[in-house]
């Protein structure tokens, strides 16, 4: 049992109610787990019950070899910290007074601050590359510097659990990629563990080490990425009914247009995805081909077009297909072609493209 | 950098020293009968020959000095809890009716046991006054469940204090002729009639209450963060603010219970510290305030009883036009962070 160094059994969480009940979290020191799921499925709930922020309804949490719930505030603020959704309150306070706020557990009766605790939240905030940061005003640091030294002073609390509530949801994304990265860092470097919620699926996906994910009712799938990011799931979980998310290939794109195609896009190579979601814009539904089932065009392809006509990739375009690109071409009142110059295996292509000459289709060359 | 914070602790707090000690002399030099410095000296080393104004030295003018000093101090510590404890910057025992709720009580009882002909003691009126205020609070803290807005508890607590003030008006009216005047006096604020006695419980209390908030520094340092913060550090939220509810309760109970309510110091005082020394630390600004509330309440006292003497202003009339416009300016200065 002990090989896991958190872990939770049966745990069941809410306020009053249940939300959440039967949650087993299993994690090996210095893994990252990400809780995903809607708006309002409790993700929040369950970090605050881990934190002891809420009390659990039921079931236990476990940190090592100690129960969560029978440890004193005093021992338990030293091996966990936490960065809430909810703004600190910093009046009057420097970045380094927010971080020093962190050495609070190891600190005498009047919280005054040692030799050693200076140096301690010195290197936390060098550590998370705020050191600059020092002396400035908490209250006037960007929102991406606020979250970097809501880091640092979590740090500076030395925990061995780590708990995030949605840290990058105000960032924009260059913070967004700067301070998962930081947490990796600490994760290599402290060997710390991390829990965290995450919005965007797409870091998620990069960043954990497992992924639990929440619906509202019960704990869905608890999993490695590969496990989770599986075709539909996603798409389910979030109950995501107009337009489309790709699980493979992380790109969502909006509803299809619906109805009989009125455009064919020539497309392939990555060529075509501007065009496609332009027509998607315009609410124009088209038809596009012959694509590779392997192009760059067939995530947004398959999520927006009305028909795609697909070849089997690394192999020769087949009579079959080429019929009916024609065929599905016949029936559109306009051609767009993306592809200036045609490659050896897009034969087929520039047959289609002089064909709908032929037809004297209205035209349009991208 | 922390040389430099050091530096600016040391000599805000040797500022507020020095102004409390001229305050303190001031006020008990100056009045409808002046006493010189010289003059002032020889009484205390008792070799004066004036018995007057010796008797005017040591049975009024002294005594109503340190009352003044300490009663203010304990005034700018409960506003500072209470700020604390709401995350308010214009909380203060005045305007969330607490000072009203512990008058009304302690009217009730005066006008209870006088009209019994029975010797009102006062840690009775300290009791009664605690009692009031614990009611007003408990009603604050009803209403805070369901306001989340700043201002919107204010209201309330303003609205407390006019229910309190206008059931005390109904008690003075029924009292009998004699004990009206005081009453009435008292119930406006004031720092009037102080005795030796009086100072030495108040000053006991305070001192109690001063040294108990002074251990909750760093638990306060923490909470300021933020509930949810103050828990993973580690602090027992719930303990934390009890104790601050009794706490201020008793040094408002403590005010009340002597000089009436006094208004805008508890609100005022913490603020103008806490720019002077520019910081929030609990444990700066718990003496700080203190000390702060002390300068403002003598300085107050020595212009409400000389600008218009022989007759007194209220000392709420007083501590009105320097601590208001105060609040005016915090209103404005948050309403200009928001729009950041």
């Amino acid at each position: 049992m002990t090989e896991y160094f958190f872990r939770t059994e049966q745990l069941a969480v809410g306020y009053r109610e249940p939300l959440i009940g039967e949650i087993e979290i299993r994690l090996k020191k210095g893994e990252i787990l990400t809780l995903l799921g809607p708006n309002g499925a409790g993700k929040s709930t369950v970090l605050k019950s881990i934190a002891r922020q809420l009390a659990p309804l039921g079931g236990t949490v476990w940190l090592g070899e100690d129960c969560v719930e029978r440890m004193s505030g005093a021992a338990l603020s030293r091996r966990m910290a936490v960065v809430m959704t909810e703004r600190l309150r910093a009046e009057l306070m420097t970045c380094a007074d927010v971080v020093a706020t962190g050495r609070y557990p190891y600190t005498g009766r009047f919280g005054i601050l040692s030799e050693a605790d200076r140096r301690a939240v010195r290197e936390a905030m060098e550590l998370v590359q705020v050191a600059e940061l020092w002396g400035t005003d908490f209250a006037k640091v960007s929102d991406g510097q606020r979250q970097r030294v809501m880091l640092a002073r979590a740090v500076c609390q030395e925990p061995e659990l780590l708990i995030l509530d949605e840290p990058t949801s105000y960032l924009d994304v260059r913070y967004k990629l700067e301070f998962l990265s930081l947490l990796q860092k600490m994760r290599r470097e402290k060997g710390l563990t991390v829990i965290l919620s995450l919005h965007e699926l797409e870091l998620a996906e990069r960043i954990s080490d497992r992924i639990c994910c929440l619906n509202g009712r019960y704990v869905d799938r608890i999993g490695t990425p590969e496990e989770i990011f599986v075709p539909g799931y996603l798409k389910t979980l979030f109950g995501i009914t107009s337009g489309s998310y790709d699980e493979e290939n992380g790109s969502m794109e909006l509803a299809a247009p619906r109805g009989e195609p009125e455009v064919f896009v020539i497309a392939g190579g990555g060529s075509g995805r501007a065009a496609y979601r332009r027509l998607q814009r315009e609410g124009t539904a088209f038809a596009t081909g012959i694509l590779f089932d392997n192009d760059l065009d067939i995530p947004a392809a398959r999520a927006l077009a009305a028909r795609v006509i697909e070849a089997e990739a690394f192999g020769p375009v087949g009579r079959r297909q080429l019929a009916d690109a024609r065929e599905c071409l016949d029936a559109c009142k306009r051609v767009l072609c993306c592809r200036r110059t045609f490659g050896v295996y897009e034969e087929a292509n520039r047959e289609l493209l002089a064909y709908a000459k032929e037809r004297g289709k209205e035209m349009e060359i991208l | 950098m922390r040389g430099e914070r050091r530096r600016r602790y040391i000599a805000s707090f040797l500022l507020l020293a020095a102004a409390a000690v001229l305050c303190l002399i001031l006020n008990v030099c100056i009045g409808s009968v002046r006493i010189s410095l010289p003059e002032m000296a020889d009484i205390l080393r008792g070799s004066s020959q004036d018995r007057t104004a010796a008797r005017i030295l040591y049975d009024i003018r002294m005594p109503r000095a340190l009352a003044a000093l300490v009663l203010g101090g304990a005034l700018a510590l409960a506003g500072y809890l209470l700020q604390t404890f709401f995350h308010n910057p214009i909380a203060g025992p005045f305007v969330l009716g607490i000072s009203s709720g512990a008058k009304m009580t302690v009217a009730i009882v005066m006008v209870f046991l006088l009209g019994r002909q029975v010797r009102v003691s006062t840690a009775a009126l300290i009791g009664a006054a605690f009692a009031g205020a614990m009611l007003s609070m408990g009603v604050v803290l009803l209403m805070s469940r369901s306001v989340e807005q700043m201002s919107a508890l204010i209201v309330a607590g303003v609205m407390i204090g006019y229910i309190c003030s206008a059931v005390t008006e109904l008690i003075v009216t029924f009292a009998d002729d004699a004990d009206i005047v005081n009453l009435h006096n008292w119930s406006r604020g004031s720092f009037s009639g102080m005795t030796w006695e009086n100072v030495a419980v108040m000053s006991a209390v305070t001192a109690a209450a001063f040294a108990a908030v002074l251990l909750l520094a760093k638990p306060m340092d923490a909470y300021m963060l933020g509930e949810a913060y103050a828990a993973n550090l580690g602090v027992d939220v719930r303990l934390l603010r009890v104790r601050m509810v009794l706490l201020s309760s008793l040094l408002s109970a403590c005010i009340v219970a002597y000089a009436g309510p006094v208004s805008f110091v508890g609100m005022a005082a913490p603020h103008l510290v806490k720019r002077l020394f520019g910081t929030a630390k609990p444990v700066v600004m718990i003496p700080a305030c203190f000390l702060g509330g002390s300068v403002f309440c003598l300085f107050c006292d020595l212009l409400a009883r000389n600008l218009l003497a022989p007759a007194e202003i209220g000392i709420s009339t007083v501590t009105a036009v320097f601590g208001a416009p105060v609040v005016l300016w915090i209103i404005g200065k948050r309403g200009k962070e928001r729009a950041v």
